[in-house]
């Protein structure tokens, strides 16, 4: 079974989203240009998600990738809910008031976050109601608590992942009159996702992330190559230090239960996640929630089973790290993704291929010998150069499809083969899976014009 | 930077606080004493007006002055030579595959030789030689094509080695070469100065040159030129010659009637270097690599080289005008492959250090020849533009035809393949330029090989029968923007794709052809010959038939229904066309003749025809759809569809009436198949064309009847020594020359155009015959084939050319129609060529380089044809009369 460039290429954008932020007078004025995305699904259906929105209240833009476990139901949820978490714990006190008179008195709401959204990424209708109750109780008590402290990003991130995560939980526990939503929420606790989210805000650029999905920095060195900056530490097995945390929010007793085969409880990779109450909730609660749940819930082995050497939950939180970093003019770009890039790519190998692919679609510049020095031979070794460089780039107008065609498709010299690209996606269903994961990409392509003028 | 370049290219002190051309040349040693000092009030009129300050506008001057016309105003909107001229290579090359195009490079190349000493300014005339490389052998066969004209011109050039080539220029890599030819008379000039003192001989000669002086439009009152407008005032004047170069086009629609100059400006990128460490002769030849599609020539030590691009770029299509090219970009991405074919040519110039990316922008027409006379609307409106990247090499010899056709009323020679009226408005439109030239620059470079065809433009004029024979296998051909059938393709036979159709030897479509022809000769076939050009002439007396009588050389005066094969001459008998004319009635006659005369003709019978409202003549090419069955089956099926006898006694040969076919009335038929088979030519109004090629289609399948392309009229009409006027006759050919003396009203005492050339020669004899050769030890199969302009040698000696070629599939064997001359053996001087000269030859045709035997006729093999028809179906085309 053979596809064609055509097919492949069809295959791979698919996804893909592309947005620029408008300019003003000719000028853009934000520090982000604008931002490529692309999903490539491994699993029937996809099981990860991604969500950009410009906030409309506060300055700055949100991005975030999802990577959702045990279905999609929970990183659907968090796709939706998060950034209006995020973008509320951000208001200040007067436009909270403001929102909540208006809802109050059934005026029109002042429009919270415009969604750049890909026509495959969809909202809930049915769980809208459910999402904006428990989203305004949130508002209404910050209003209630009302600090007068101005709204720190990092305090504003880290409770608006823990809410969400407690909304999640509380949904399911209180349950819905509605057999619909009633079995959506418990699904959506019952399954898990980790979320990598990126606010930035002039030089200011935070990331949140709570699981083992990455933020990765693009750095031009001087000499024009390419460089890596971590951005999120991921929470696995591989990182001592949540190896440590784990351990030390639990008895001694469990230390050798707690982390097996590099899981959670022998279970689970993410070690930080939304969802999951099944590593959050008491034994008790879960018996009763399964038991008065709805049948599917019953029926379904993996929600029934108990975790073994399940003692001092929760073992499990949503609570994120969250990384400040100010911009530099050499930061080009960021790159946002879930672990089935990461898995088979390096950091460095992703900060060249996309800091090639942006340079050559940007700095394709016509050449002008002028006043200098050019041999022939030079010239021309130049020329052929920037020719290799345009024919691999040509194919892609997105720089995540440009990413996700190596990712997939690279062979041990590190170029792009097509019959190794063909094959791996020609791959049956059932069979996908186990030679990749889902991919989600964002790349956000940063303004080093305003960011040198801050 | 730029600058500096062009001061050194041009040789010449520019100085800008000098703005008048004259002052710079005026420290040669012989001053210029017409000059005056700017702003000179332009004068109220002048006989000649040149706009353009070109190689080509200074030509036209200088020849015109030398041929004694005084009263010339040259106008430049910028300065002397400063448009393409300025930036062009300055490669003088003869290496031209058209005899016409050929014969002007040579003229330019003499007359630059000695431009220096005749004027004292300095041209840059160096005589380097050329080498044409060849990757291929195909390429070395149209190289050798190509020596083989050069040559029986007196023009020095061989066919050498890639060992010679690198004793003649040690730089070349070899290793990819199978051949070269060399040409050691061509030159490299400074075109700038060319023109600069191609200018001062003629403003020596009283020619008015007016600098930053530009022509707004042109005044034409009654189809003729009555003067120019310019920003400076208006002047009167009597001729104006179009040498706008690029901007031609734009100048030609400026006024309220346009004249059409198709042409359209594609960028142009040459390189220039430092010198090398060891500065390069300036003697050393330069390279011309068509398969790499670059040129390379030595300057300044070090090199120039440009080429021509698979993907140009066309500029100006929306008419950007500007004063000067100033700055166009330099593309360096764009120059990537052209400079990769450079050093893989030249491997030891890694280290030469570049100066410079010229981007010059070059003119391109639709057929890649230039574009040349007076226009079809307005007399004294003529044009010389479009050289196709040619300028310098054609410059001095194009100047020189257009003056002589200026002074003269024509050149002294054929230029017809350059003629402006082989164009018409529908070559016109931006859009089809645009696409045209993005072929024709690259073609340039490509080979052309027999019978290609151009790709873009295509399926402007179309039968209304196209979409019915496309589905039919049809491939097609154009001319003059008509969509015609090559061939059909039977169902299930792929002809090979068009790359390998490409051939100098039997083309895949041999078989397909050869089972048409024989379909002709023994059942029946239709070809679709909508696009001939087709006029109606009609007066309310007897002035059509008057004036006829006059611009015809064939008696038009006979009964109503009669078809009469004749010529439109000129003043010297040459054929201006070449056509048949039926007299509808006493007073109409319906004329047909080749598509390519329908702006030519109109032209020619506007001029010369009495201005008289009771005199009409009507273009009705549009109106009908024509289609010729030609075989001996014609007869039958016609006659079924008409219910009408159509056999000889009935339906004579050169005969036309209405009539009906099928449904459909009012067909006009004609006995005559222009192949010199029997059959018929069914003038059918458009609405029912479709309705009669059904209908003949269904009574013809139990005649065994199929459709047929023209390349099987070809080969019909030329085993039959059948002329095609455009291919074998031109303005240069008379009757007398090619047996066609009973087609002339000489003894009748008639006075007709062309009459005294025609008696002159009828006392004294030709200096050319037009003949049928048979090649005798050609293998169709192995050998290449004959295409035209092959040269005929007879004992030994050249005589002539071919003009065009078929394969007989009759004779089974290739026939070649061509003219032979007698050249005395001492002086060259052109002799009487009698019958006896003819039939006492020993023949060669010579095809790239490999002369065959070839059996001379003056009149086609009757016997051999008619023997397998019935006796009243010969058609009694003349031909077979003497």
């Amino acid at each position: 079974f053979y596809l064609t460039p055509a097919q492949v290429n069809s295959i791979l954008k698919a996804n893909e989203y592309s947005f620029k932020v408008p300019e003003f007078d000719g000028k853009n004025v934000s520090s982000v240009l604008g931002f490529d995305s692309n999903q490539l699904p491994a699993n029937a259906p996809i099981e990860d998600r991604r969500s950009a929105a410009t906030c409309l209240q506060t300055r700055g833009m949100l991005l975030g990738v999802f990577d959702g476990h045990a279905g999609c139901a929970c990183a659907q949820a968090v796709s939706e809910r998060l950034f209006y978490y995020i973008a509320v714990s951000l208001l200040p006190h007067e436009t909270l008031l403001e929102i909540e008179n208006a809802v109050e008195s059934g005026r029109a709401l002042l429009p919270i976050l415009q969604w750049h959204k890909h026509p495959n990424d969809y909202f809930s209708k049915e769980a809208s109601k459910l999402y904006f109750n428990s989203l305004r109780t949130y508002w209404q008590e910050l209003i209630d608590l009302n600090s007068g402290e101005t709204t720190d990003v990092r305090e504003a991130l880290i409770n608006a992942f823990k809410r969400l995560d407690n909304d999640i939980s509380l949904e399911a526990q209180v349950g819905d009159p509605n057999s619909f939503l009633n079995y959506l929420v418990l699904r959506v606790a019952f399954s898990g996702a980790t979320a990598c989210v990126a606010h930035v805000d002039g030089v200011d650029l935070h990331v949140a992330n709570t699981g083992d999905s990455r933020a990765m920095l693009g750095v031009q060195e001087e000499d024009g190559s390419w460089s890596a900056v971590n951005l999120s530490y991921d929470h696995n097995a591989q990182n001592e230090h949540e190896v440590e945390r784990v351990k030390m929010e639990h008895p001694k007793s469990e230390e050798k239960s707690l982390v097996k085969q590099d899981r959670l409880l022998g279970l689970l990779m993410p070690f930080r996640a939304f969802g999951d109450v099944k590593f959050k909730w008491s034994i008790e609660l879960q018996k009763r929630v399964v038991e008065s749940g709805p049948d599917q819930l019953n029926d379904n082995e993996y929600t029934k089973f108990i975790p073994p050497n399940y003692h001092t939950p929760p073992y499990l939180t949503a609570e994120p790290e969250v990384i400040h970093h100010k911009l530099r003019p050499q930061d080009k770009f960021l790159v946002l993704a879930t672990d089935g890039l990461w898995e088979t790519m390096h950091r460095q190998d992703v900060a060249r291929i996309v800091g090639e692919y942006l340079t050559g679609v940007h700095h394709q510049q016509p050449i002008a010998v002028g006043g200098y020095k050019v041999t022939l031979g030079q010239m021309h070794g130049l020329l052929t150069e920037r020719r290799a460089r345009l024919s691999s780039v040509f194919e892609d107008q997105n720089a995540a499809t440009h990413l996700i065609r190596h990712a997939v498709g690279n062979n041990e010299f590190g170029t792009v083969d097509h019959e190794r690209l063909s094959k791996m996606l020609s791959l049956p269903e059932e069979l996908a899976r186990m030679y990749r994961d889902d991919i989600t990409i964002i790349v956000v392509q940063f303004n080093s014009h305003v960011i040198g003028a801050y | 930077a730029a600058r500096m370049f062009l001061r050194l290219l041009s040789d010449i002190q520019w100085r800008a606080a000098h703005p008048k051309w004259r002052r710079m040349t005026s420290s040669q040693r012989s001053t210029s004493t017409t000059a005056e000092p700017h702003p000179v009030s332009l004068p109220a009129q002048a006989q000649v007006v040149i706009c353009g300050g070109g190689i080509m506008g200074t030509s036209v001057a200088y020849h015109l002055s030398k041929m004694g016309w005084k009263d010339i105003l040259l106008l430049e909107q910028g300065r002397l030579a400063a448009g393409t001229t300025r930036f062009c290579a300055g490669i003088v090359s003869t290496a031209r595959p058209m005899s016409i195009e050929l014969k002007m490079a040579h003229y330019s190349n003499k007359l630059y030789q000695q431009l220096e000493q005749e004027t004292g300014v300095q041209t840059g005339y160096m005589k380097t030689g050329s080498i044409s490389l060849a990757q291929t052998q195909d390429r070395l066969i149209s190289l050798k094509r190509i020596a083989s004209s050069l040559n029986v011109m007196g023009i020095p050039c061989e066919i050498i080695s890639p060992k010679k080539v690198l004793q003649l220029h040690p730089l070349i890599n070899i290793h990819d070469l199978v051949g070269a030819m060399y040409v050691p008379e061509d030159a490299l000039v400074s075109s700038a100065n060319v023109s600069l003192a191609l200018a001062t001989a003629a403003s020596r000669n009283g020619v008015q040159i007016h600098e930053r002086t530009c022509v707004s439009h042109v005044t034409i009152h009654k189809g003729r030129v009555t003067g120019v407008e310019t920003d400076r005032g208006r002047i009167q004047c009597e001729y104006f010659v179009n040498c706008a170069g690029q901007w031609a086009y734009e100048l030609g629609h400026s006024g309220e009637e346009p004249v059409h100059i198709p042409l359209h400006a594609c960028e142009h990128f040459y390189l220039l270097t430092h010198p090398l460490k060891e500065p390069l002769s300036s003697s050393l030849p330069t390279i011309v690599d068509p398969d790499g599609r670059i040129y390379i020539r030595n300057w300044q030590g070090g090199i120039l080289s440009g080429g021509f691009e698979k993907n140009p770029k066309p500029l100006f299509t929306e008419g950007r005008n500007q004063l000067e090219i100033q700055n166009l970009q330099e593309d360096w991405d764009h120059f990537g492959p052209l400079l990769g074919a450079l050093l893989r040519r030249m491997p030891g110039l890694e280290a030469l250090q570049i100066m410079q990316l010229v981007n010059c922008p070059e003119s391109f027409t639709p057929d890649m020849r230039c574009i040349m006379g007076e226009s079809p609307t307005a007399q004294g409106y003529f044009v010389l533009a479009g050289m196709n990247s040619a300028g310098i090499s054609y410059g001095g010899g194009a100047g020189k035809y257009l003056s002589e056709w200026i002074v003269n009323g024509y050149p002294s020679e054929n230029v017809w393949p350059l003629d402006l009226k082989r164009f018409g408005t529908l070559q016109s439109s931006r859009t089809f330029l645009r696409h045209r030239v993005m072929e024709v620059m690259p073609l340039m470079c490509d080979l052309k090989v027999p019978r290609w065809d151009f790709q873009t433009g295509r399926q402007l004029r179309t039968s209304p029968l196209y979409d019915r024979l496309d589905a039919q296998g049809a491939r097609w051909m154009e001319k003059h923007g008509f969509e015609r059938v090559k061939y059909f393709v039977p169902p299930g036979n792929d002809l090979l794709d068009l790359d390998h159709s490409k051939t100098f030897y039997k083309p895949d479509w041999f078989d397909i052809v050869g089972s048409e022809v024989k379909c002709c000769k023994e059942a029946v076939c239709v070809i679709d010959m909508s696009s001939f050009t087709k006029f109606e002439i009609s007066s309310t007396g007897d002035q059509a038939l008057e004036s006829l009588q006059y611009l015809f050389s064939n008696d038009l005066d006979v009964p109503v229904g009669h078809v009469v094969h004749t010529g439109m001459l000129n003043e010297k008998g040459g054929y201006e066309n070449d056509c048949s004319i039926a007299r509808l009635s006493k007073r109409s006659f319906f004329m047909i003749s080749p598509t390519d005369q329908q702006v030519h003709c109109w032209a020619w019978l506007k001029n010369h025809l009495p201005d008289d409202s009771n005199l009409v003549m009507e273009d009705v090419t549009w109106k009908y759809t024509a289609l010729n069955l030609i075989g001996p089956r014609a007869v039958d099926v016609l006659s079924e569809l008409s219910y009408a006898p159509m056999t000889a006694e009935h339906f004579p040969s050169l005969f036309c009436k209405e009539m009906s076919v099928g449904y459909a009335n009012g067909i006009r038929v004609m006995s005559i198949t222009h192949t010199g088979e029997p059959g018929f030519v069914l003038y059918i109004p458009i609405e029912y064309a479709l309705h009669v090629y059904n209908e003949v289609m269904n009574m013809g399948q139990k005649y065994g009847i199929r459709n047929a392309g023209y390349y099987a009229l070809r080969s019909l009409r030329i085993e039959k020594f059948f002329a095609f006027w455009g291919q074998d006759l031109d303005a240069f050919t008379t009757p007398m020359e090619c047996g066609r003396e009973f087609q002339v009203k000489l003894d009748k005492g008639m006075q007709f155009l062309g009459q005294e050339a025609l008696w002159e020669q009828k006392q004294n004899g030709v200096y050319k015959r037009f003949t049928m050769f048979i090649l005798e030890d050609h293998d169709t199969d192995m050998d290449l084939w004959p295409w035209w302009g092959e040269p005929i040698f007879r004992n030994g000696r050249y005589v002539g050319k071919t003009t065009s070629s078929a394969y007989s599939y009759t004779l089974e064997r290739h026939v070649c129609l061509g003219f032979v001359h007698h050249f005395d053996e001492n002086t060259g001087e052109e002799l009487v060529v009698t019958t006896d000269f003819i039939n006492q030859g020993e023949y060669e045709i010579e095809i790239a380089g490999q002369r065959f035997q070839a059996k001379a006729k003056l009149y086609p093999f009757s016997s051999l044809f008619t023997q397998r028809r019935r006796k009243d179906e010969v058609e009694l085309s003349g031909y077979q009369r003497e």
